[in-house]
């Protein structure tokens, strides 16, 4: 029972453009455990398992099944090995029915075509034998998503896992369906299978895994039999700080309220809040932080704020600079004064076939000082765009050198530069230095603060600890859709505290949460 | 309007109304399997044209039109083949290869055309066979229904074949399957060890067979030579009808069916004083009109939708 | 050493001298005497003052189309809705040539505008469909070569039909409604510098004007730009408009240009062999000029190779292809690139 059935030793994981995903990672797997890979978004959880399903190959280390070294190079080898996996995005055909999709690539034959009636057997025979009813004749795009998760762990058992990987599972399920889910898994650890359960959620980690791997930016934090760590001392190593940053920090008399936002709730075209009872302001002078676990809210959040939601209805009021903004589009937010660095550079931030000079000019173009007549002022254009590269120290060739070719880091700082350039009242600043060097980094989080000096009001949005603690003079918690704390000096807030709302073990109460539009 | 009816419905207009279709319908059913597999050729009308020159070439050699056949098919295999390579392995752009492959054969087709009979317009001198046509036993002497459905080109009786087993094929054979599947999603493909690029290329050298089909026929059956562009926009019709057809098998027979009566019509409506330029744009303007609707009603369920889910 | 930066250079020369290799061993499979076969495709249409007028009138249309579609590419659209335009609006502006009764100079400026502007209005309505409801614009504009094909052909056989003249064309033009010619001794007309001036235009609102700048991001990535705050339906259908203006306006003065009846009864192809000198020219305004006139000289070396030897003039349309499929395959020399790249990353 207690002999590895699956181990992973030293696994390095550095992909081509230069990020190091895992670090020496040790995994080990026990027959017939719940093992649950609890860590933050970025923690290396995902990486680690595409590794052990054999859709990445590690740069170092070595796999072992049952002793035996083995080279898994695709998603087959896994499979072959009894390896199966629960993708967070199904991976299934939508018109086709159940019995289809669980037959897809080896599918019973009857002569040239293919036996229906023994593919939906083989369904129902799987089925049947680990308790999990499906219809085998229903159209997949038809069934819930706990449904459809089933049908994926079916399809997984059918190509005979042994060992069951599921990646962030419960992240898309109802309470209730999460309980089905979780009773599911037990029978299937009765039934001798091993189950590998990724999840960031500590409660459903406590209530189902036998033991757990923490992982915290690309390093494993070690193995723990569950019911010997608490929660908190879970939420401790997940969300712990590496370096601590510290910078000087003036203290400024903080001016008016730029930013107001009252009672903002946002629903989805179902109905369902995506936002509830959202309040805060920031004024001048000041970077409010945002902090908790992705997928809580932030990408709605910033949505509403920079004009970009879309298909869903809004309550309550976004005021910048008193008016309402909630009706408008993307321009006439920027006229009002407000920047936004975004969270993903390559999808929205830049223009990576364009140069830095037009890449910098994005936010401009449109102004009286960038135009001549009818035409772009070329020298104008020319003079911004070296005076930022220098300003920002951009290691470059040159202003016309396409972006695409710059590292992460110096793109992101392109960004930061165009964003700033234009005199923002509001800045909000989404993941600022999310994989990017140290020195990059430090150098962002110095211009944010320079930003602050000049008056402009900063909403920072991080997952990052470490630069949401230092940086922010005030900080919110968000969970689920909600505000669930409010602190006026993150730097004396513990890691452990902020871990406990930010994983909705603690919320405080309504009075706390609402000092956050008034406090100056 | 009494003499439109007279020239509809006799049993000439039906019968002539399954023998232009059935190049259609063929390339048609190509197009189908390509699309399903989630990759568009729209090289259709050139393969077509460089299949009918092969099987003239090829019969004419060899004195025997099966053999003519043989080679039309296979020449469209091979060009598909060759569109297939590029796309698949060079990542050319496909509209771009299919654009590259219909610009060949337009050319390429004249100048061997012309290196082999010494002229650019049609393959007189070459002695090209013809497939035959065939009466049906029994069904043949039924009133209405036997001058109707018998006595076709062999290749029309093909064609209808065709669309049951393209049917069987996509619905009920792996080989079907798969190819819904990596259209529909190929990472869930991938995901159970199949692979993506290995379906796409039989897709592709499916559609490359069927135009072949096609080919064949419009010069060793529709006509019994070789012209130049000879094929007149019949690919881009099939491809027409596939989209309007919604990629299913049924639909895009069904609209093959409709286009080829329209075809028919231009002779007939000419008794009406519609010319039959304007009726021969009919099948695009339909394309289109069905086009606008469904990406309209699509953008309409995309609204609905939720556009940013809590949970990434 | 080479820089990756000049790698699509280089590209497109490998593809051209490979196309050219293949040219050669065709003509050396096909001809009795291959060297002199090719000496005439490589270098007759130089012989002349005719051959080189022949290059640059050919050049002209390819000029206007390579133009309209590198402009469309340009903002990530793929249309090739070129084709049935060019068309299209030449049978308007030959019903203006024909009907109208107006000065000289006047005449064909109003008739190619009116060819121009119904260009636009055509190449609007695919635009208004996929910025609106994302309609695939390749599918509708295919279809709307077809459908303008049908139509025009309609117009030409039915109403401009000229019945005393020996085959399927239109009434004469009227004398005032031709371009003039510029170069004696050969058919160059006034079309060559309106296509250079639209080209300028066109470079200057590319790289110079703030609606470029929308039009280039928006191609690069729309993402990117409707997050800059630009109005990127607006954008497509503006592209939309202006290509199909120029590729009008090419239409209309090839007509006016180089015949003296409307004559087309099968589409022309310029507006596919548009696709190709854009794709020769990535999509750059100044380079269409260059790519067309490449283009314009090996048809004319073949032309040139038809009448003088014994290869059909049809070759260069496999050697079209041949560049089509090269220069759009991404992955072709791209090991090369790789390799450079790392060397180049070693370096630093």
């Amino acid at each position: 029972m207690n002999k590895a059935l699956l181990e992973m030793r030293g696994i390095t994981k550095v992909y081509p453009n230069g990020v190091v995903a895992n670090k020496d990672v040790h995994f080990s797997l026990r027959e017939g455990e719940i093992h649950a890979i609890a860590g933050e978004n970025g923690a290396g959880k995902s990486t680690l398992m595409k590794i052990m399903f054999g859709m990445e190959e590690p740069s170092e280390g070595d796999i072992f099944i049952k002793d035996e070294k083995v080279k898994l190079q695709s998603a087959q080898d896994a499979i072959d090995r009894g390896i199966g996996m629960v993708h967070q995005h199904f991976m299934l055909v939508p018109s086709f029915t159940v019995a289809e999709n669980m037959v897809l690539g080896m599918e019973p034959r009857k002569g040239v075509g293919i036996n229906y009636a023994e593919a939906v057997r083989m369904t129902e025979e799987t089925a049947k034998k680990y308790n999990l009813a499906v219809d085998p004749k229903a159209k997949v795009e038809d069934l819930t998503v706990g449904m459809k998760q089933k049908v994926e762990i079916l399809k997984a058992l059918l190509r005979g896992a042994k060992i069951l990987v599921l990646d962030e599972p419960t992240a898309v399920l109802t309470p209730q369906e999460t309980e089905e889910l979780f009773r599911e898994l037990k029978q299937l650890r009765e039934q001798g299978h091993t189950i590998v359960f990724i999840s960031h959620k500590l409660k459903e980690v406590k209530a189902i895994c036998d033991r757990i791997t923490i992982m915290r930016s690309g390093r494993s934090e070690g193995v723990f039999q569950t019911k010997d760590v608490t929660e908190q001392e879970i939420s401790r190593l997940m969300v712990g700080r590496d370096v601590v940053l510290k910078y000087d920090k003036e203290i400024l008399s903080i001016g008016e309220p730029v930013l107001t936002v009252q009672g903002l709730g946002v629903n989805d075209a179902h109905g369902k809040a995506l936002l509830s009872d959202i309040n805060f302001a920031v004024r001048g002078g000041q970077i409010v932080g945002i902090a908790g676990v992705e997928g809580n809210g932030q990408t709605q959040l910033i949505e509403a704020l920079t004009g970009s939601l879309r298909g869903v209805s809004s309550q309550g009021s976004v005021l910048m600079k008193g008016k309402d903004i909630r009706e408008s589009d993307i321009l006439d937010i920027r006229r009002l004064g407000v920047s936004y660095i975004p969270e993903d550079r390559m999808h929205q931030g830049i223009a990576s076939d364009a140069s830095i000079a037009d890449n910098l000019l994005s936010t401009q173009y449109r102004t009286k000082a960038m135009n001549k007549g009818p035409f772009l002022n070329g020298s104008r254009i020319a003079k911004l765009a070296v005076s930022l590269v220098e300003e920002f120290k951009v290691r470059c060739s040159g202003p016309s050198q396409p972006i695409g070719m710059l590292s992460g880091g110096n793109m992101q700082k392109v960004v930061v530069a165009r964003e700033c350039s234009t005199e923002p009242q509001l800045l909000i600043a989404e993941q600022p230095t999310r994989g990017v060097d140290i020195g990059a980094a430090q150098f962002i989080h110095q211009k944010l603060l320079e930003l602050r000096s000049d008056d402009c009001a900063i909403l920072l949005v991080s997952a990052d600890l470490n630069e949401i603690l230092e940086i922010s003079d005030s900080l919110l918690v968000m969970y689920e859709g909600k505000i669930v704390a409010f602190f006026e000096e993150p730097s004396k807030v513990s890691e452990e505290e902020l871990g406990l709302y930010m994983l909705g073990i603690h919320r405080q109460d309504e009075e706390q949460i609402r000092r956050a539009v008034n406090h100056v | 309007m009494n003499s439109l009816f007279d020239v509809i419905f006799t049993t000439d207009f039906a019968f002539s109304v399954l023998r232009v279709t059935t190049p259609i319908l063929f390339a048609a059913l190509g197009a189908l399997i390509s699309n399903r597999a989630g990759i568009i050729n729209i090289g259709m009308e050139g393969i077509m044209l460089v299949a009918a020159l092969a099987g003239v070439i090829v019969s004419s050699y060899t004195h025997s039109a099966w053999v003519g056949l043989l080679g039309a098919v296979m020449s469209g295999t091979l060009i598909a083949g060759i569109l297939a390579f590029f796309t698949l392995k060079f990542k050319t752009h496909i509209i771009l290869g299919g654009v590259a492959i219909n610009m060949f054969a337009s050319g390429g087709t004249v100048f061997i055309l012309y290196l082999l009979s010494g002229d650019k317009g049609s393959s007189t001198s070459l002695a090209s066979k013809v497939l035959p046509s065939v009466e049906i036993p029994l069904l043949k002497d039924i009133p209405v229904l036997g001058p109707i459905l018998s006595g076709h080109h062999i290749l029309t009786y093909v064609s209808i074949i065709a669309v049951f087993v393209v049917y069987y094929l996509l619905n009920r054979t792996p080989l079907g399957l798969r190819i819904r599947s990596v259209g529909e999603n190929p990472h869930a493909a991938q995901s159970v060890g199949v692979s993506v690029v290995i379906i796409q290329y039989m897709a592709l050298l499916l559609s490359g067979f069927f135009a072949g089909l096609g080919g064949a026929y419009m010069s060793m059956g529709y006509l019994s030579l070789f012209t130049r562009d000879m094929i007149a926009g019949r690919g881009w019709i099939a491809i027409a009808a596939e989209s309007m057809g919604r990629s299913t098998t049924v639909g895009t027979a069904l609209t093959s069916l409709l286009f080829g009566t329209a075809d028919a019509l231009s002779n007939a409506l000419q008794v009406l004083k519609i010319p039959a330029e304007l009726i021969a744009t009919l099948p695009y303007v339909a394309t289109v009109i069905g086009l606008v609707i469904y990406a309209v009603s699509e953008t309409r369920k995309k609204n609905k939708k939720l556009k940013s889910p809590l949970v990434k | 050493m080479f820089k990756v930066k000049y790698f699509e250079y280089i590209r497109t020369s490998a593809v051209i001298v490979i196309a050219l290799a293949i040219a050669f061993l065709i003509i050396s499979l096909v001809s009795n005497q291959p060297v002199k076969t090719i000496g005439i495709f490589l270098f007759e249409p130089l012989s002349s003052k005719g051959h080189i007028g022949n290059v640059i009138e050919m050049a002209i249309p390819l000029m206007f189309t390579g133009l309209a579609v590198s402009l469309l590419f340009r903002a990530n659209m793929f249309n090739l809705g070129a084709e049935g335009i060019f068309y299209f609006s030449g049978v308007v502006t030959s019903v203006l040539a024909i009907h109208l009764t107006l000065d000289g100079w006047l005449h064909p400026i109003v008739a190619i505008a009116a060819g121009s502007i119904v260009g636009a209005l055509l190449s609007a309505i695919p635009g208004i469909l996929k910025a609106k409801w994302n309609a695939n614009e390749l599918v509708t504009s295919l279809m709307f070569n077809n459908i303008l094909f049908g139509v025009g052909l309609y117009l030409l056989n039915y109403h401009l039909r000229d019945a005393k003249a020996f085959a399927n064309v239109s009434y004469k033009f009227e004398k005032t409604a031709l371009l003039s010619k510029m170069v004696p001794g050969t058919r160059i007309h006034t079309g060559l510098l309106i296509v250079i001036v639209l080209i300028i235009a066109a470079h200057l609102f590319l790289y110079k004007t703030k609606w470029g700048y929308e039009l280039r991001m928006t191609g690069i990535n729309r993402n990117f730009a409707r997050y800059s705050g630009m109005k990127t339906a607006k954008v497509i259908i503006l592209v939309h408009l202006i290509a199909g203006f120029i590729a009008g306006m090419g239409g209309s003065v090839e007509v006016l240009g180089m015949y003296n009846r409307f004559q087309w009864t099968s589409l022309p192809g310029y507006g596919l062999d548009g696709a190709l000198v854009a794709m020769l020219a990535k999509n750059n305004p100044i380079s269409v000029i260059g790519a067309a006139l490449f283009l314009a000289y090996i048809r004319i070396g073949a032309d040139m190779m038809a009448r003088l030897s014994d290869v059909p003039s049809e070759m260069i349309s496999i050697i079209q292809a041949i560049i089509i499929l090269l220069i759009s395959a991404e992955q072709f020399l791209k090991f090369w690139k790789n390799r450079m790249l790392l060397k180049e990353a070693k370096e630093a």
